[in-house]
């Protein structure tokens, strides 16, 4: 499944003042799997996902996505590249002003030159693909509830057809039943569609049922990279406790999660 | 398929990237071929969501009409892609014809009655909501007059400053400026009869009585009002206020009772500025355009303008105070969950408290001139 990589990450370092969050990081994420990324509090996860979509600069190194410099990229480069991934934020982010539907329209209606019937039944077939019922695409975002407004951002990170999906903690806050249904949701997508999937997440769950591999972050670099199998031979302290935990035992397929 | 033996089945061939970016030539394609029974995929290197979705749609259009349209050609995961699609897209279409025009804009007599009925409703259910509001708020305000105590003392004193010495500057040079221009209109009437000195009642009687109160209650109202909004919305935002009913905190007595006392308190200190500095004004344009001296100025304010103008125009103010106060705060109160809203009521209780300013402004003026005042 996996091939080449799409994501290249290089000696990247970040710091907030005084404090070091990425030092000499490298990452790669190849075509076709699912990336997770799990690490303590304050590892720098979703500082790495919004270094590589271009949310924050960081103080030095290399992105590579997709074949572009993303850090040196002339803006219509970089635009190029924006097209081809979809971003989904900790709580959806969606617009607060316009509709569901209107939000998923958003990125067709900046992006490409499509006419208003085609953009409306485009944004229409992705809220049903995200499971998403037909009416809930004239609700507003403050009508939604947690799990419905994660759908409906999946939705709108979906709007152009992306090759790499960012997902930042998508199964926070949901309960069991709906952070399950929504793992088996973006296996059944990522699997139809052929998505790239960068995942950060603290759900042991998801990660046993989404993951091709699990990249550790610790003290700024990447601690360990390979499938679950390989974490659970991993010797250092953290990440024996990340996945060998109270919580691991119940999360792990055979043990009851499943 | 049913039989078709006798005649070449029809295909339509797609060829390259069926995708997003070139979605009309593929429609174009698609719809071309009108008896066509299969559709080729086998020369497409690219397909996504929105070309499957053109794919699916011209299968189920050809099977409405009876005949079934085979894709042919296409790998796993194609084929997944077009399952996936294919599985979501009945509930897209009968969506798009279940909700027609998707906003019914208001064009009948039935519906701008029914339109203007419900805005009247509304009003009348925010009236009695606003007036529930200060009820609960006079209650507070009694049950801290038997327990002082319970007075948050920091906060009156913070809210006294942001909204009471913070505004002196612009009521002081506002003031100023309407004396000024009171002056200057006044005595090139009165010159006309030779009654110049007479501009002295006009400046000091309009300014004391009226203009004075009621232009600083109209720019508090600008300034603090919506800061009230604000402030108290974006708490109601975030859940504080929620969290502060949880905790058996009083979100009243914590943060409007604060704020409308502050201004309740300083308004008329804040009108009695304007005031003096309008005189000032009007003696100074007095002074230098007709040629009233300070002196003269002086006698003539003493001897014909009574106490009780001032008097008259500062009892109005805690009577403002309470209105801006409250309706800012009652609006913040209202915010709801979305940043959109917050603008609104914002920009509602500037409106809402201006409006009312002006309206008990006129009440009193006729309360006054019926009891003779």
């Amino acid at each position: 499944m996996a091939g080449a990589p799409v994501i290249t990450v290089r000696n990247l370092t970040t710091r907030f003042g005084a404090t070091v969050v990425h030092d000499g990081l490298d990452l790669d994420v190849l075509r076709g799997e699912v990336l997770g990324v799990v690490g303590g509090s304050g590892t720098g996860k979703s500082v790495l996902l919004r270094s590589i979509v271009g949310l924050k600069r960081p103080s030095g190194g290399q992105i590579t996505v997709l074949g572009t410099d993303v850090l040196n990229a002339d803006p219509a480069a970089l635009h190029a590249v924006q097209n081809r991934w979809g971003v989904m934020f900790q709580d959806g982010a969606l617009f607060s002003s316009l509709s569901v539907r209107e939000n998923v329209e958003a990125p067709m209606r900046e992006r490409l030159g499509i006419d208003a019937a085609t953009r409306t039944a485009l944004a229409d077939l992705r809220i049903a693909l995200v499971g998403l019922s037909p009416a809930a695409g004239d609700l507003f975002p403050a009508e939604l509830s947690g799990g419905m407004r994660k759908r409906a951002g999946l939705a709108r990170a979906l709007a152009l057809d992306p090759e790499i999906l960012f997902l930042d903690e998508p199964t926070a806050g949901l309960d069991p039943i709906g952070a399950s249904e929504f793992d088996r949701l973006l296996v059944a997508l990522q699997q139809a569609l052929g998505l790239t999937v960068f995942l950060v997440t603290h759900d042991l769950d998801t990660l046993h049922a989404t993951c091709d591999r699990v990249a550790v972050l610790a003290g700024g670099k990447v601690l360990a990279v390979g499938t679950m199998a390989d974490m659970l031979l991993v010797e250092d302290p953290w990440v024996h406790s990340y996945f060998h935990g109270p919580r691991a035992h119940a999360a792990q397929p055979g043990a009851g999660g499943h | 398929m049913t039989d078709t033996a006798g005649q070449m089945p029809k295909t339509i061939t797609l060829t390259g990237p069926v995708t997003l970016a070139n979605l009309s030539e593929t429609r174009a394609r698609l719809w071309a071929g009108r008896e066509a029974v299969f559709i080729d995929l086998s020369g497409v290197t690219a397909l996504d969501t929105a070309g499957a979705w053109l794919v699916a749609r011209r299968q189920q259009a050809t099977v409405r009409t009876g005949d079934g349209m085979g894709v042919i050609g296409a790998n796993p995961s194609q084929t997944l892609l077009l399952k996936t699609v294919t599985a979501a897209l009945p509930k897209a279409l009968s969506d798009v014809s279940q909700h027609g025009p998707r906003r019914p804009i208001a064009v009948f007599a039935a519906d701008i009655l029914a339109t203007l009925g419900q805005t009247l409703s509304a009003n009348a259910a925010n009236i009695a909501d606003a007036i529930a509001f200060l009820g609960i708020v006079m209650a507070r305000v009694a049950r801290t007059a038997l327990h002082p105590s319970r007075l948050r003392g920091t906060a009156l004193v913070h809210h006294m400053h942001q909204a009471g010495l913070n505004a002196v500057p612009i009521v002081a040079l506002m003031g100023f400026l309407i004396g000024i221009v009171l002056a200057f209109q006044g005595a090139a009437q009165l010159r006309q009869f030779g009654a110049e000195v007479f501009v002295v009642d006009l400046i000091a009687i309009s300014i004391l009585r009226e203009l004075g109160i009621l232009l600083t209650a109209i720019i508090v109202a600008g300034r603090s009002a919506s800061a009230f909004t604000a402030a108290i919305g974006s708490m109601k935002m975030r859940e504080e206020i929620d969290a502060m009913r949880v905790l058996g905190l009083d979100p009243i007595e914590l943060l409007v009772l604060p704020r409308v006392l502050a201004l309740v308190i300083l308004l008329p200190v804040l009108g009695f500025i304007a005031n003096m500095a309008g005189l000032v004004g009007g003696g100074l344009m007095a002074w230098t355009q007709l040629g009233i001296s300070p002196g003269m100025f002086q006698t003539q304010l003493l001897a014909n303008t009574d106490v009780s103008h001032l008097l008259i125009g500062l009892s109005k103010a805690p009577v403002f105070a309470l209105i801006i106060g409250v309706v800012g705060c009652h609006q913040g109160m209202q915010v709801g969950g979305n940043a959109e809203s917050l603008g609104n009521r914002t920009s509602r209780s500037v409106v809402v408290a201006i409006f009312l300013v002006i309206v008990v402004d006129a009440l009193f003026s006729i309360f006054f001139s019926v009891w003779g005042i």
